[in-house]
């Protein structure tokens, strides 16, 4: 079983980048995987609860970070620096990450054989 | 000048940029992932705040609502899509 982690860097709508995470994180959890979930940077705002596409026609994929469950996907994690500096606390989230410091983090891919940067 | 900013300020620096040449007075737009520059509590929010003094701050308010972001710091303005239209009317326009 191979130690893989998908890494979540920008926000939500801008770009196609997170929604293409999560489609990997789901493909690769059908593999009965290792997988971690890291929310970093921006990418702890796709997380973020309250989202509302109505009329949009958009698709808000925020609630699927909470079927990762049942992927058993179980390891995932949020930087605290990236909350604080968006002003965002746990209670803003759909899911509840492991929260981490920054300084975790480069040992945290090195110890994947392979990291996905959305 | 009405200026327009849809990048998040955690990533880019367009809107600082457009703070460096934008009269006082001007109107800013924050749209699309702009819009993360006027949530409540951020690293920056003290510095929006002053922004918002500086010139008639708005934000998209269909963005707000797609990214569940309802927690604004003080003085910024909601407008939708009408609103948008109407401020492209009545000035010329930056996009950074």
């Amino acid at each position: 079983m191979a130690k893989l982690m998908i890494v979540f860097r920008t926000a939500p709508y801008g770009s196609i980048y997170a929604f293409e995470g999560l489609e990997n994180v789901l493909i690769m959890g059908a593999y009965d995987q290792d997988i971690s979930v890291l929310f970093i940077d921006d990418g702890v705002l796709t997380i973020k609860k309250g989202m509302d596409n109505s009329g949009t026609g958009i698709k808000d994929f925020s609630p699927t970070f909470r079927a990762l469950e049942a992927y058993d996907i179980e390891k995932i994690f949020i930087d605290r620096q990236s909350m604080e500096e968006r002003g965002l606390t746990m209670e803003d989230f759909v899911i509840e990450p492991e929260v981490i410091e920054s300084g975790q983090v480069e040992k945290m891919m090195e110890e994947q054989k392979n990291f996905f940067m959305f | 000048m009405l200026h327009l900013i849809n990048e998040s300020p955690f990533e880019s620096n367009s809107l600082e940029d457009c703070l460096r040449y934008a009269s006082k007075g001007s109107p800013i737009l924050l749209y699309e992932d702009g819009i993360y520059a006027a949530m409540a509590g951020t690293r920056i929010a003290d510095r929006m705040a002053g922004v918002a003094q500086d010139h008639k701050l708005y934000v998209l308010r269909e963005d707000l609502a797609m990214r569940g972001v309802d927690k604004l710091i003080a003085g910024v303005n909601e407008i939708d899509y009408d609103g948008f239209v109407e401020l492209v009317e009545e000035n010329k326009t930056a996009s950074w």
